[in-house]
Formats: C-alpha cells, structure tokens, sequence
C-alpha cells in the first residue's frame, strides 16, 4: 500500500519541514507555491491610506509519496516541524495511492518509491 | 555657445529622457500584473511619437518667435533655421531638445490615471494630438506668452507640465469611465520593488529637469539642484508621517508618492526659492497630497494611479508657493518677489492666474479630444479585455510567465495518477 501525505504549510516553516523529512528517511518530496484560506481567512495591506484585503495567503503544498508503514511518521515529522502554534499553520492530510511508477526504470508500486 | 552650459544642458537633456521610462516603472509597478505593460508601452509610445512631432511643428508652435502671446508660428518647422554654425553655435539646437524631453514626459504623466482599461489605438491618437493642442498652446503661454509676460514664474514645467497634464488626466478619466469595480474591488499594486526602482529613477532624472531648466552651468542650476534635492526629501518624509500616524505604517508607496509629490511642487519655483523654502514646499505638497489621493473615491472618478491627486495637486501647491517663496534677491534676477520677500499679493495672484486659465483651457479641450476619439476608434476596451487585462490581447505579450504548471496544480498527484492511468 502506497499513502500520499499531503500538508499545507507556512512558506517560511518549509526548510525545518525538509529537514525533518530527509530525518524520516524519506527519499523526495514535491513542493508547490498556492493559495488559499483556512480559519486564518486573508490578511490587510494598505496603499495611499486604501485598505485592500488579500482574501488567499500565500502557503506551500508538500507531497509526499511513502510506503503506507512510513505515513505517520512523515505526517508527524511534518506537523512538529511546521507548528508555530499561531494561527494560519496549515493543515495535513493522508490518502490512498492506486500507483506509482518510476519514470527512469519503469519499476512499479513500493520499489518506485526507494 | 559656453562650452559648460553646453554640457550642463546636454547631459540634463539626458536625465530628463531617462524619466520617462522611470516614469513607466513607477506606474507599472502599481498597475496590475496583467496590465504592467500595457502601462510601459503607454510611456514609451511617447518616447517614439513626440521626438518627431516635436521636430516637425512642435518645437516651433511651442516656442518660435518667443514674443508671441497665444501660440508660435513655423518658422522652425522641420528645424528650418536650426544651425550649429551660426551666432549661438548650436545653442538653440540644444534648447530644441531638451524642451523636446518635457514635451515626451508630459503627456505620459496622463497615462496613470487611464490605466487598466483604455483601449491602445485610442491612447495611440490621443498623445500626439494632445502634445499639439494642450501642451504646446499651454507651454507657449507660459513661456514667452501671455501668461509669462503677465509676470507669472513657472521655472521648469509646474504650470506648463504637471497641472496642465493633471487636470488632463481628470478629462480622460470622465470621459473614460471607472474601471470594473471601482472603488469598491481593489487592486494593490503589483510590484513595489518596481514603484521603488521607478521613484529613484525619476529623482535622479528630475535634477536635469530642475536645474537643467536654468539653460546654463551657473548658480541657478545649483539652487535648483539643492532646491530638488530638498523638496523630495521633506516631502516623502511628511506623507511618510502621515500615514504612520493616519494608518499606523511607514508604507514604501507613501514615501515614494511623497517624493514624486515634493519634485512636483518644487518644479515651478526650483529656480525661483532658496534657503528652508524647498523643505516647507516639500512638507506642504507631502501632506496635502496625501490627503487629495483620497478624493477619488469620495468624488467617484477613478483616477487609477492618482494623476490628479499628486501632478496637479501638487503642481498647483507648488506654483502658488512660488507666491509666497519667490527670492529674486538671491537669484539677483528682475522677477516678481513672493509675499514673504516683501511682494504682497501681486505675485500670488499671477500664479493663480496662470493656473486658472491652464486648468479651464486643459479641462475643456482635452474632454473634447476625449469625446472625439470616444465617438470615433473607441477610447475604452472591451469588458472581457479589461477582465483579462490588457497586454496580452492589446499587445500579444505577458508580462510574467511562469516556467511550470499553474501553482494550482497538483504535480506529484496528478504526475502519479496520468502515467497510471
């Protein structure tokens, strides 16, 4: 069984999340600039005394995929990484991988992923 | 020809050239994303039509015979008569072009306030035609016309240049209409490092434009120089403080915008004030400007990157404190003394006369440009073009191209779930 673990993190926790991760041992991880609001909701810039109100905060999404035995353990290795215990510390979640093929080799579920 | 005022003059011409692309970057900054270049091609289409208006008929209507009241004639058309082998040795060449730098940057200033949603081919007609029948009318009344001979003091373009173009830019924006959404969606400038990087060019270009304007190397073009130096400074420091105190933050755009307002303001008396006088135009001009951006909204005219509010505004601040401030004493020149030099009212009243007839003539013959070009080509784009914004369907260009996948996308899973598929 192949697991994603997938957490949305304060852009400034990534490099503590990275080097909890190689910690856990895991072998890559994606990661993507994005959007969004949580319970945090957006943030107020003001130019000539206007105020605007930036509904999506900047984040970043970490995927990584990890045989199912190893999951909680980078999803642990995740949350005590990226917790500053302020609002807007994103969030993590789990789900089921049908798949995964190395490119290079053509090598097929828990092997693409070593 | 004087060998140093040659030089002065010539690399001034420079400095005033480059504010014109400066000029673009500040307002490009606070523009949209989708429409940053959309605003620089507005300001460079300046920097390749008015050069050759200017040569053409411009410079002469503008300028040639300096006597006349109302507007010039041809007798430099094609620069006919402009020789570098006679008495002046190239002297009036060189005036030639650097008063062709103002002509180019006068009508870009209008450009901030049309910004997001004016159709290109209309913006195409319009800064031409309003070089020929606003700015070169209004510059000859200042300068040798009506209105200088009446004794007003416009040093380097307060009058002839920012009020003349701001009160423009309000014209257009009638005529134009409010963007999508104005005021209530907001759209916060995309790039303050680029409205940054803009200010500081367009400080550094403007002492060419100030001290330029004194046509020699001597100690006018000094206090001038001093003079730019110090409004800019005082006055990016009050809008500064005011926004701290108004809003709660020291802003980048509040300093920038102050900056732009002080050089503004100080344009008219740069060669005209001395002493603490620079500081308290620079200080006058940084609060009240502060305060005018706010007009738009409240008067319901969507001036996109504040024109009116900081060029006019704070041209017309500047002018009348050239009323109140003008030296000529220091200078050792014959010009009208301000109210603080001992000269009454006389002065001040000028100045308000001058801007007076420069606003009502401005005003209404830019509007009627404006509803020309709006009954014929169109001035305004498409709804769909302003949502989508303007370079890529005006220009066929983007601004900013990402090298990957939309950020929305989610690589490593959908990457996973295509190959097994």
């Amino acid at each position: 069984m192949i697991k994603l673990v997938t957490a949305i993190i304060k852009p400034h926790q990534l490099e503590p999340v990275r080097e909890a991760l190689v910690g856990a041992g895991i072998q890559g991880m994606t990661v993507t600039e994005v959007r969004g609001f949580g319970r945090q909701s957006g943030h107020r810039e003001t130019y000539r005394g206007a105020e605007y109100t930036i509904d999506f905060v900047p984040k970043l999404r970490i995927d990584v995929v990890v045989d199912l035995f190893d999951a909680e353990a980078v999803a642990d290795a995740i949350v005590a990484a990226a917790r500053t215990g302020q609002i807007g510390d994103g969030k993590l979640w789990i789900t089921d991988v049908d798949h995964a093929v190395r490119i290079r080799t053509g090598e097929r579920g828990t092997d693409a992923l070593t | 020809m004087n060998s140093g005022d040659a030089a002065w003059v010539l690399v001034s011409a420079a400095l005033v050239l480059f504010m014109t692309p400066g000029l673009a970057f500040f307002y490009g900054g606070m523009d949209r994303s989708r429409n940053v270049l959309n605003m620089l091609m507005m300001n460079f289409w300046c920097l390749l039509t008015i050069p050759v208006l200017w040569v053409v008929v411009g410079y002469s209507l503008a300028q040639s015979p300096f006597e006349n009241d109302l507007i010039g004639g041809l007798d430099n058309a094609f620069l006919r008569g402009m020789a570098i082998g006679g008495e002046d040795g190239g002297f009036g060449l060189l005036v030639m072009v650097f008063l062709g730098m103002f002509a180019v940057i006068t009508p870009a200033l209008i450009s901030g306030a049309v910004a997001g949603r004016m159709k290109f081919a209309a913006w195409a007609v319009f800064a031409p035609a309003w070089t020929l029948l606003v700015f070169v009318p209004v510059f000859k009344w200042v300068y040798g016309g009506w209105l200088g001979q009446r004794g007003s003091l416009d040093f380097a373009g307060g009058t002839a240049i920012h009020v003349n173009a701001g009160i423009a830019a309000l014209a257009c924006v009638l005529v134009l209409g409010k963007r999508r959404g104005f005021p209530h969606a907001g759209s916060p400038p995309h790039s303050m490092p680029l409205v940054m990087l803009g200010t500081g060019v367009l400080w550094f270009g403007w002492f060419g434009f100030n001290a330029g304007s004194a046509l020699a190397a001597n100690g006018t073009a000094v206090q001038a120089f001093v003079n730019t130096f110090l409004a800019a400074a005082a006055a990016g420091l009050a809008w500064a403080l005011v926004e701290r105190v108004r809003d709660g933050h020291f802003t980048n755009l509040g300093a920038a915008s102050g900056i732009v307002a002080g050089l503004v303001a100080i344009t008219p008396g740069a060669g005209y004030v001395s002493g603490m006088a620079p500081i308290w135009i620079g200080i006058g001009a940084g609060v009240v400007c502060c305060y005018a951006v706010r007009l738009k909204s409240r008067a319901g005219y969507d001036d996109a990157l504040d024109v009116v509010g900081v060029h006019f505004v704070g041209g017309l601040v500047g002018s009348l404190a050239v009323g109140l401030f003008s030296d000529p004493a220091f200078f050792g020149t014959e010009n009208m003394e301000g109210l603080f030099h001992g000269g009454g009212v006389e002065l001040l009243l000028e100045q308000a006369l001058a801007n007076g007839a420069t606003i009502v003539y401005s005003f209404v013959v830019t509007g009627l440009l404006m509803l020309a070009l709006k009954a014929t080509i169109g001035v305004r784009v498409d709804d769909d073009v302003e949502q989508v914004g303007l370079d890529l369907p005006e220009h066929a260009e983007q601004a900013y191209h990402e090298d990957s996948a939309p950020a929305s996308t989610a690589p490593a899973a959908a990457l996973v779930r295509e190959v097994v598929g």
